[in-house]
């Protein structure tokens, strides 16, 4: 187990800053997960805590020790890679047993460690298999398997479910929490899909464009964004933004979820009519022709296509944002330009 | 209409076939010519019309060529050289693919084009200097002289680079992450997904090689330092009538096992120019 902290890290490629100055810490024991668009420097930041990135300024301590000159394979650090990276012509074991060979741990031990690993990920009948005759599911184990047996301080992941159906991917998130839970080392997973940040991490940090927007839980990343970035990255559909009718260009926010196709009493009530119905099942989504523009729902309410509603939402579900779309507090002033903007809760 | 067609299709596929023939035969014909005089009597290969098939199959021949030239010593020598090439080539061409594929260094395209360069620039230029050199050295009639100069082998370096390249970088990454040194990603992760191509370069310069003529022939003067071909050569006679059925007889042995290596090899090949790791 193991803390890791970024401080005033830098990387650039020739005069391409990628990250201009990132301070970050990830707790001992955490399940840490790195989220943010392509290109927002998550897989970037990954590497050069792996070291196989350098640094361009700034320091990585692990554990108090600086490693900005330590080999990767000396920072005790493991990482399954999204295309597995499997040795071709090794078989399973031997792809298991590399890097236990190369940290010279005695032939019994490695024994030991292959076949308890080989258990708990399900490998054992297919050690004498080369990867190019596993599925996709089974090479994923081996990567995960290579990873598990050199019982590292730090557990990385670059995107390790992207190349796995939508299925086994589920399923592999509910194993990778459980092995987390088992092994409570230090896990880092980078991702660019908010749910399997969402469902699989006790700290999310958010990215974009070589920053870091937001690091928190993923309780507090959905109900207390700090801004309209943060806000409309996590939750399907994004969060609504209405734009252009407070003072002082403020922004109003409010999620999908929150949206109720009738009055409320301490809210805003705006006249609507449902433009199109997308049934998922257990909810549908709404999107809703507004005077404001066009809003998201999501409910469990059942409504007739085409019909003119009243939409309602309540003072506590809103977020108000400035005009750099920072959080602004939801104070007792907010509320009063809001109800004068979009007429007051129902009589 | 559709019928003109089907006779169109059938008598294009008919001209497609007589000219494949045609090229396979004029490509056989004079290692079938070979085999043939290999074994006919002097008399039959200077009759006229010539026979295709010997009339009775001449051992005796093959007999006469190792009595006539010692072949034992120059197979030796072949042998020892191709070998020696074969191995020290690795030691210089995998190192140098690697670092050209793998490793971003300020000087690499013009490492890169000096290599290339080796591949453009014929023989015929640099044979006199490295001659020179080695008479200097006095190392004339040496194992060395003629094993040194082949031990770089820049299409060697060119394939196994393209080679190289294909492999992800993400493998090279997770056995970095392994704790190995890069000496152990060439030898256990690059040099096993590379092992058709390294097969097929070994092939290739054995071969060369094998036949190299002209080298042997400028570097050595002594019996004990000529390979086959020279040997082989040795079996024309300037002065007298040439003794045809003993000279494509010891062109045979010359040639029969790199036959021999291409049967058995023909596989590796084609796969060298395949990049086979997993999808």
């Amino acid at each position: 187990m193991s803390s890791i902290s970024l401080r005033n890290v830098k990387k650039s490629y020739g005069n391409e800053v990628v990250i201009e100055n990132l301070n970050l810490e990830i707790r001992d024991g955490s399940f840490t997960v790195l989220v943010g668009p392509s290109g927002c420097g998550k897989s970037t930041t990954l590497r050069m805590i792996t070291g196989l990135e350098t640094l361009s300024g700034g320091d990585i301590f692990i554990d108090d020790t600086r490693v900005n000159d330590v080999p990767p394979g000396k920072r005790d650090i493991s990482m399954v890679f999204q295309n597995y990276a499997l040795y071709p012509t090794m078989s399973v074991r031997e792809n298991i047993e590399f890097g236990l060979t190369n940290k010279k741990i005695p032939k019994e031990e490695r024994q030991r460690r292959i076949s308890d690993v080989c258990e708990i990920v399900g490998l054992t009948e297919y050690l004498d298999r080369k990867p190019a005759n596993l599925s996709g599911g089974q090479r994923q184990r081996v990567a995960l398997a290579r990873a598990m047996v050199k019982q590292p301080k730090v557990f990385m992941m670059d995107e390790p479910l992207s190349n796995l159906d939508a299925k086994l991917r589920t399923q592999m998130r509910v194993e990778l929490i459980n092995m987390h839970k088992r092994m409570g080392t230090t896990f880092v997973y980078v991702t660019h899909d908010q749910v399997e940040a969402m469902s699989m991490a006790d700290d999310i940090v958010l990215m974009n464009q070589g920053k870091i927007v937001q690091q928190s839980g993923p309780k507090e990343l959905y109900h207390n964004p700090n801004c309209i970035y943060t806000a409309q990255f996590v939750g399907s559909p994004q969060t609504n933004i209405l734009d252009g009718q407070l003072p002082e260009k403020m922004k109003l926010g409010f999620r999908p979820e929150k949206v109720r196709l009738h009055p409320v009493e301490a809210g805003i009530n705006i006249p609507a009519s449902i433009q199109t119905k997308e049934m998922l099942g257990s909810e549908i989504i709404y999107s809703l022709q507004t005077p404001y523009g066009v809003v998201m729902c999501k409910s469990e309410e059942d409504m007739e296509d085409a019909v003119k509603v009243t939409m309602g939402v309540e003072f506590s579900s809103m977020y108000l944002f400035g005009a750099d779309t920072v959080r602004l507090p939801f104070d007792d002033k907010a509320r009063a330009a809001v109800s004068a903007v979009f007429g007051g809760p129902s009589k | 209409m559709k019928e003109r067609n089907k006779t169109l299709d059938a008598g294009l596929r008919g001209l497609d076939c007589v000219g494949k023939l045609l090229l396979i035969l004029i490509m056989a014909f004079p290692f079938f010519w070979m085999i043939s005089t290999a074994f006919k009597t002097l008399a039959e290969t200077l009759a006229f019309p010539p026979t295709m098939l010997p009339e009775s199959l001449q051992w005796v021949n093959f007999t006469d060529v190792f009595k006539t030239i010692s072949v034992g010593v120059y197979l030796r020598n072949s042998i020892i050289v191709c070998v020696f090439v074969v191995i020290l080539q690795y030691f210089i061409i995998v190192p140098a693919a690697y670092s050209l594929s793998k490793y971003e260094f300020r000087a690499k395209p013009a490492f890169f084009a000096l290599v290339m360069l080796g591949q453009m620039i014929p023989m015929q230029i640099t044979f006199l200097p490295v001659y020179f050199m080695f008479s200097k050295m006095g190392m004339m009639d040496t194992y060395s002289a003629l094993i040194l100069p082949f031990i770089s082998n820049p299409f060697g370096i060119f394939l196994l680079r393209q080679y190289f390249m294909q492999v992800p970088g993400e493998v090279i990454e997770a056995a970095r992450l392994d704790n190995a040194s890069d000496i152990k990603i060439m030898f256990k992760i690059m040099m096993p997904m590379a092992k058709s191509a390294l097969i097929t370069l070994g092939l290739l310069s054995f071969i060369s090689n094998w036949n190299n003529y002209f080298w042997p022939l400028i570097m050595t003067s002594q019996e004990a330092r000529r390979t086959l071909p020279i040997g082989i050569a040795l079996l024309k006679d300037a002065d007298n009538l040439q003794r045809w059925n003993l000279i494509m007889a010891g062109n045979l042995l010359l040639v029969l096992p790199m036959l021999g290596l291409y049967i058995v090899a023909s596989k590796k090949i084609r796969n060298a120019f395949v990049y086979s790791g997993i999808k």
